[in-house]
């Protein structure tokens, strides 16, 4: 329920909604797109990427001198986990010992070691907390992929590449766009239950930048469906493919030859560093959110720290597009119990639009997520100030959720958005009835290491697809995009890197010399710092029981001490 | 709570702000934390680092199943951790793993019928339709009414009521028939994609048209464009309403 303080921007939102109505019903734009300059001044005033002190130049490393968010330079710049020293003979006499060693066990890991086992080569899925605990598992709109008559993949192509300002990779862009109908039919094939009209077509719905009806969706719970699915299939393979769960890497092994030959587990149940030897490895651990970066609440989950980053750039592996961040236009506001929670962008592509305190549409309901964000910050800054103030101290926009069911008819709402509804009915708000608060929330690393379509990284025997990698979506991603990412780039890495684990052969001793050399090199910089990374965990420990905790006596690797970060938690 | 004490105004927070406290039992220790906690913000804000029993942090995952009582209720709650508010004299136990064994099988040879599920899941058929499933499941799912259709062997309409399943496995832990409900929940959504589906003739053109190539001319033309004049084509190109 919403409390009586909201009651009269409320009636505003109603008293606007039959004009807006009948605009949108009208399929003329309820709100003029806005072109290029526009678009870069909305930007630069007020998207947080561009703020002071978002980026700095990174000290170590192989992107050394580039502008990379400072929250993530941070973390580069921190120490590692392991001494290297007392790792011997563990890199001697290898825990485990696979063909395949993927690191991450979202949407991007299953699929590749799926791929692997197909390709008849297996494989060991470590991963930092149970199977399937992961963003896949949360994605709620959809998925984009050009399978309607009037589409097609050069047009998704062309939305793509426009929506990330043309910075993408190309040919990482072309095989995301026409790989997808086949990621489409793959996994129905697996048993997705995908929706459809009456006559079997999928049912395509728009997202934000699409010039096409090209979101596909399984209710608004694709990612459940998804993950549950490929998941349910891994685990129908124990032979070929094993999982260790609560064991995240914090180092890669490389060989004599600077390849990658495996990674360094910790096991968060026992402490134990535990090593794995791997003809090749893959990263796909996923995005960052849990780094709070500007202090943004997140749509993540749990164990999005970015430690797939860390760890192959310790290992020398290339960043792209590290000075960029989503944030997601609509993130909860309110109530406060579910504040930064995703509300996807389906509920604007069935026609919900935001709205200022007044009532009124101040930008046009789809545009990327980068200058709809933005546009959001501008109408609630000081500039405006036409947002809408919560008592606990937030401020948001209307999203005006009760058109839907106007456009759609009745019960349209409850059956595409069951996720949605529950979400909110838990607090006794009716959104077939009344708007949602929202405001931007962190949502998505848009860079990550850098890959080829083949997703091979600088270092030969280093794979990387999904959230953790970068240069398929530029310095902005498209809604669909990702959960198409993670498919079409985790199939793809588990193909390749199981041909490469097929002819591969590590030469002399495995190592973790490249831990030295990034501490000699924090060294010779003068950077002192007391963070550990990867993070692995975010720490949402009150301040005064932090500093109890802390009186342990130095940095021994005692029970969580590594979570107790200084990051500033949300 | 603690993210408010970190006011910034590009974030979207205004202004610090003061909770009411309530006091709570986590694992039979009285802590007091902030009234609009959920159960999780709750453990954490005592301290706790969660290691089990956080995923999602959102209601998706199923990883936070929890197990309550209220002062002067005899009932045994069930919830997820996530998404249920702390309440005045709560007495909670969040459980860190539930134990069970998923059946392997092969999709490809199995078909959308009531024998399937008697192979693959016999023990569903010593429901005794009690309903306690139903009561337990955090996300208020007809659980017993789908095991009902599952021993009917209507596939589909298993599929339909436990879509929304996060498989937190509360039903399960609470079957007096030791029932493993949302393990034939997702057998059954698997079933109804793989087999009881409408088939789309648009994507099997689709599909041809990517298999023959058909789009090689036109990928190799965008590839290549200049950035201006394919900035030129995507501000120009038309928007389906
Ligand atoms: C709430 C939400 C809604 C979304 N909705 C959509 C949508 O509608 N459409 C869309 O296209 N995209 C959406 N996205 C984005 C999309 O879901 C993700 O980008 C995508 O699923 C990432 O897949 P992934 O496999 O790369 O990473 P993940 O699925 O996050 O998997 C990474 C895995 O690696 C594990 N891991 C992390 N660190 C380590 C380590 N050190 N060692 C071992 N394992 C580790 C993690 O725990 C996790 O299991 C959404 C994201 C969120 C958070
Ligand atoms: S943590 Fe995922 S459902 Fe609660």
């Amino acid at each position: 329920m919403y409390p009586d303080y909201l009651a009269e921007t409320l009636k505003a939102v109603e008293r606007t909604r039959p004009a807006r109505l009948e605009l949108a019903m009208s399929g003329q734009p309820v709100y003029p797109p806005m072109n290029a300059d526009e678009r870069k001044d909305v930007l630069s005033k007020y998207h947080p990427d561009f703020a002071a002190g978002a980026k700095r130049p990174v000290r170590v490393g192989p992107n050394r001198g580039e502008d990379i968010t400072t929250e993530v330079a941070d973390m580069l710049e921190a120490h590692s986990m392991i001494e290297p020293k007392l790792m011997d003979i563990h890199l001697r006499e290898p825990d485990y010992e696979t063909d395949l060693l993927i690191i991450g066990g979202g949407g991007a890991g299953c699929w590749a070691s799926i791929m692997a086992m197909r390709n008849g080569v297996k494989s060991l899925i470590a991963t930092k907390l149970r199977m399937g605990d992961a963003n896949t598992m949360m994605s709620e709109g959809g998925m984009q992929a050009a399978v309607s008559k009037t589409d097609s993949p050069t047009r998704h192509y062309l939305d793509a590449i426009g929506g990330g300002h043309f910075e993408n990779i190309p040919e990482l862009v072309r095989v995301l766009t026409e790989d997808a109908p086949d990621v489409v039919r793959d996994l129905e094939n697996l048993g997705v239950i995908w929706d459809k009209m009456d006559d079997g077509a999928m049912q395509v719905l728009h997202g934000g930048g699409t010039s096409r009806k090209r979101m596909v969706s399984c209710r608004d719970l694709i990612g459940a469906t998804i993950m549950r699915t490929l998941m349910d299939e891994v685990k129908n393979h124990p032979d070929m493919i094993s999982v260790r769960e609560f064991e995240p890497a914090v180092e890669l092994i490389l060989d004599e030859n600077g390849h990658c030959a495996g990674a360094v587990l910790y096991s968060l149940d026992t402490e134990q560093f535990l090593t794995v030897k791997a003809k090749s490895t893959i990263i796909t651990t996923g995005g960052f959110g849990r780094l709070h970066i500007r202090g943004f609440a997140t749509t993540n989950h749990y164990g999005a720290t970015g430690d797939g980053l860390v760890i192959g750039y310790r290992a020398g592996a290339q960043l792209k597009f590290m000075d960029s961040v989503q944030y997601h236009p609509t993130g909860a506001v309110f109530p406060e119990q579910i504040a930064g929670f995703l509300i996807t962008e389906k509920i604007r592509g069935a026609g919900g639009q935001p709205l200022n305190k007044f009532g009124e549409l101040f930008v046009f309901p789809r545009e990327p997520r980068d200058i709809e964000s933005a546009a959001i910050i501008r109408e609630c800054s000081a500039d405006r100030n036409n947002g809408v103030d919560t008592f606990v101290g937030r401020t948001g926009v209307w999203l005006d959720s009760p058109l839907i069911d106007m456009i759609h008819g009745d019960g349209y709402t409850r059956h595409q958005f069951p996720g949605m509804c529950r979400q909110f009915d838990r607090f006794g708000i009716d959104i077939v009835k009344q708007p949602m608060l929202v405001y931007p929330s962190l949502h998505y690393q848009n860079g990550g290491i850098g890959i080829n379509e083949r997703c091979e990284t600088n270092i030969p025997g280093l794979y990387v697809a999904g959230e953790a990698s970068g240069g398929v979506h530029g310095r902005n991603r498209l809604m669909g995009n990702s959960v198409l990412d993670y498919n079409v780039f985790g199939r793809r890495a588990g193909q390749y890197a199981s041909e490469y684990a097929k002819s591969a052969k590590i030469v002399g001793k495995l190592n973790v010399d490249h831990v030295a050399a990034h501490a000699a090199e924090l060294e010779r910089e003068n950077i002192t710092t007391d963070l550990v990374s990867p993070l692995i965990l975010p720490s949402y420990t009150p301040d005064d029981v932090k500093i109890q905790q802390m009186a342990r006596l130095g940095n021994i690797p005692a029970r969580h001490s590594m979570l107790r970060s200084r990051l500033a938690s949300s | 709570m603690e993210s408010d004490k970190q006011a910034s105004q590009e974030g979207g927070k205004r202004q610090r702000v003061q909770a009411n406290m309530v006091k709570v039992f986590i694992m039979g220790k009285p802590h007091v934390v902030p009234e609009h906690a959920t159960i999780m913000r709750a453990i954490e804000h005592a301290g706790h680092q969660i290691i089990r029993g956080a995923g999602c942090r959102e209601g998706f995952c199923g990883a936070c199943a929890t197990i309550y009582r209220l002062p002067g209720d005899f009932k045994l709650y069930t919830g997820l951790a996530c998404t249920t508010l702390v309440k005045e004299g709560m007495s909670l136990t969040m459980i860190p793993s539930v134990p069970m064994e998923k059946t392997v099988y092969d999709l490809e040879k199995l078909k959308p019928n009531v024998n399937t599920i008697l192979e693959v899941y016999p023990v569903t058929f010593r429901c005794v339709a009690c309903g306690t499933c139903t009561k337990a499941c955090p996300q208020k799912l007809p659980v017993m009414d789908y095991i009902q259709a599952a021993m009917r062997g209507d596939i589909a309409a298993v599929a339909d009521m436990s879509f929304d399943c996060v498989a937190c496995g509360l039903c399960a832990l609470r079957c007096p028939a030791e029932l493993i409900q949302h393990e034939v929940g997702i057998l059954c959504k698997r079933l109804t994609g793989r087999y009881l589906r409408k088939e789309s003739k648009e994507l099997d053109d689709r599909l041809t048209e990517v298999r023959s190539r058909q789009y090689d001319a036109e990928y190799a033309e965008l590839m290549e464009m200049d950035t201006s004049v394919l900035s030129k084509l995507y501000y120009g190109r038309d928007i389906e309403p």
